[in-house]
């Protein structure tokens, strides 16, 4: 219908509406949008970090350097340098609008600036060495968690399932009320401090050098277990607490009865009919929670020592370093916008309903 | 009425007609009736009314000045003169939990007071007016959603450069928090918008404000109310890990400061149970029964929850 009003009209009218439709084929496509979105939330993000410090009147790098100044010494010697690569780095004498464009330009090479307490060190190096601590426990721990909790949720909102799984419930119930970091410290009291068996705090023994032998891999392995514990416990209930309530929604649903009716066993109808449909809004869940879960292993590191983001965040905020801090929040928010955006991208692929829209 | 007073159980109880058993009758037992049905309102209400309590005779029978730095000789276990024992800088660790708790849920209620307000203003000029204002408020929801508020509010208390009181920390939780109700408070007033009583008043002639305050907002009630619950609760939460990374008000002795001098202490490792584990009861105690609350008052608002498998 469209190409054939389209031939009739002359060359360059086709060629523009041509365009368009590229266009609008390119932007009205579901991921292309999503994508935007992110970026959207990126730049946005990074604007209200540049703009908070300069409405607050206060300059962090001057504020620093005078405290460091004041305790005098050793440092001394660091200051100068420090000073000039900063007035160098930020041309603060250039207008707002061209620090503004640094800044971006930057934050699109992934350059998060120098750290002030650990002036040498950039703080994507920082960051970097921190991250892969925290990428590596949360990124297990939320799969083995979702996993587990959204399958105990599924029995536990199934009529016929066996009588003693109710009894799962409450501690399920109570272990989802209690802060992952609290569980960090009744876990670091009773299997580290009384009973021993597992380190008390770190990421690996003190005395090593990290490396890639295998005694070096089971010593951390040995100290992430109670920090993962922690979050594993508290995340479960969340997950099979929302779990049952679309399970127990799900029951009265017209396509159960039928299902029931065709007289399907009932192992089919649970996992193809009850937790297929029950999943979806498990997804959703997930992108809507990651924000909470990363603060919250934020804090179960500062528990632990353990060498990750939330570590270094507290070592930034005490020695008030805040191009850590600042780079800090950045790269959480580029990690949460980016795994929303792919939950986003991939949700299609468990909702058919969504695909068939597109 | 007259049937249930002549019940065997009611004669059983010698109270026949008029005084307690009237009373009983009318008042009583359908709250238990409902108590049955709905026990977890009840054992969080009774949680919450625990901690109440705790606080309400502390503060009449105990000093509660003694949660001030050096007041009492450090590190001492519990004991007759000091029930809660003492931690390393010589708190009297019962007067900071009496003081404390209290605080915490002050920061935790004005922040969900703060949060739900703006949050259902924002939902109900969205969802009502519909057009652009709609999109505008939709927009600022999605971008304020996936931006963590926690790590924006620590960039501004850093760039503010001191210590934020109760109130305010309390506040600007708040600020932040809005946008997840406004966002399931939106959603529930379209799905009410269509509704034939809200058609009807608004073909009767009934204003815009009329149609939201009249007919909108008492039908939304028990689901604002339990969404109040829950923003209380993300807000403690929150405001507990911004003590606990050190950017709480350090003379304050709220929860989240315990456990903040309790991890830089590592008073786990010195073996000073007594000093970790009243803020830890009591942050539990106060998340179960909000948690169980919001349960309930879910139960209460959305009866499709009520065919419990």
């Amino acid at each position: 219908m469209i190409e054939q009003t389209q031939a009739v009209q002359d060359s360059s009218t086709s060629i523009t509406s041509s365009v368009f439709r590229i266009l609008l084929a390119v932007f009205g496509n579901f991921v292309v949008r999503r994508f935007f979105f992110f970026l959207f939330v990126v730049w946005l993000a990074s604007t209200v970090i540049f703009i908070i410090p300069r409405l607050s009147g206060q300059d962090p790098v001057k504020e620093k350097l005078l405290l460091e100044a004041q305790r005098g010494g050793a440092i001394q010697q660091g200051l100068d340098a420090m000073a000039k690569s900063y007035q160098k780095r930020f041309g603060l004498d250039l207008p707002i609008w061209v620090q503004y464009g640094n800044f971006l330009s930057d934050l699109a090479r992934l350059d998060l600036g120098t750290s002030i307490a650990f002036f040498p060190r950039t703080v994507n190096d920082i960051v970097f060495e921190s991250l892969i601590w925290t990428l590596g426990l949360i990124g297990t721990v939320t799969i083995i968690a979702f996993t587990l909790g959204t399958l105990a949720g599924a029995v536990l909102g199934w009529p016929r399932r066996p009588g003693w799984v109710q009894y799962l419930f409450l501690p399920l119930l109570t272990l989802a009320a209690v802060p992952q970091y609290l569980l960090g410290m009744i876990l670091i009291f009773v299997f580290a401090f009384s009973l021993g068996w597992l380190p008390l705090f770190g990421g690996y023994e003190p005395a090593t050098l990290p490396n890639l032998s295998f005694d070096f891999i089971i010593d951390v392995l040995r100290h992430a277990i109670l920090p993962a514990f922690a979050i594993l416990f508290s995340v479960i209930g969340f997950w099979a607490i929302g779990m049952r309530g679309m399970m127990i929604n799900a029951q009265g649903e017209d396509y159960m009865i039928q299902a029931d009716a065709k007289g399907l066993k009932g192992a089919r109808i649970f996992m193809r009919y009850a937790v297929r449909n029950a999943l979806l809004p498990q997804v959703t869940g997930l992108a809507l929670v990651l924000g909470t879960i990363i603060t919250g292993q934020v804090l179960v590191e500062r528990v632990f020592s353990y060498p990750g983001i939330g570590d270094i965040l507290f070592q930034a905020i005490r020695l008030s370093d805040f191009f850590v801090i600042r780079g800090i929040v950045i790269v959480i928010i580029i990690g949460i916008a980016g795994a929303t955006f792919l939950l986003d991208v991939l949700y299609p692929l468990i909702d058919p309903r969504i695909r068939v829209k597109n | 009425m007259t049937q249930t007073a002549t019940t065997p159980d009611a004669i059983d109880r010698g109270q026949v007609g008029g005084g307690w058993g009237q009373f009983y009758d009318d008042r009583l037992s359908p709250i238990k009736r409902y108590a049955v049905r709905n026990p977890s309102l009840i054992v969080g209400l009774g949680l919450m009314l625990s901690l109440a309590l705790f606080v309400g005779i502390g503060h009449l029978v105990w000093d509660t000045e003694l949660y001030r730095v050096l007041s009492t000789p450090t590190r001492l276990a519990p004991s007759f003169e000091y029930p809660f024992g003492t931690d390393t800088q010589g708190r009297d660790l019962l007067a900071v939990s009496i003081r404390g708790t209290p605080l915490t849920l002050r920061i935790g209620l004005i922040a969900g007071f703060v949060s739900i307000g703006l949050g259902t203003v924002a939902a109900f000029i969205a969802a009502y007016y519909r057009g652009w204002v709609d999109y505008g408020v939709r927009s600022v929801v999605d971008v304020g959603l996936a931006m963590p508020g926690l790590l924006i509010l620590i960039l501004v208390r850093i760039n503010i450069g001191r210590e934020l009181t109760v109130d305010e920390m309390g506040f600007a939780l708040g600020m932040v928090g809005w946008v997840f109700p406004a966002r399931t408070i939106r959603a529930q007033v379209l799905v009410m918008r269509e509704a034939a009583y809200v058609e009807l008043s608004r073909l009767s002639g009934t204003s815009g404000m009329g149609v939201i305050f009249k007919e909108m907002l008492p039908n939304l009630i028990p689901y604002i109310t339990a969404s109040l619950v829950g923003a209380v609760a993300g807000a403690i939460l929150a405001s507990i890990g911004l003590e606990a990374i050190g950017l709480g008000r350090f003379s304050d002795p709220t929860l989240g400061m315990t456990i903040f001098w309790n991890i830089q202490f590592s008073s786990i490792i010195l073996g000073m149970w007594w000093w970790w584990l009243p803020p830890l009861v009591a942050i539990v105690i106060v998340f179960l029964g909000l948690f169980l609350i919001s349960s309930g008052l879910d139960e209460w608002s959305n009866p499709r929850l009520r065919k419990r498998v």
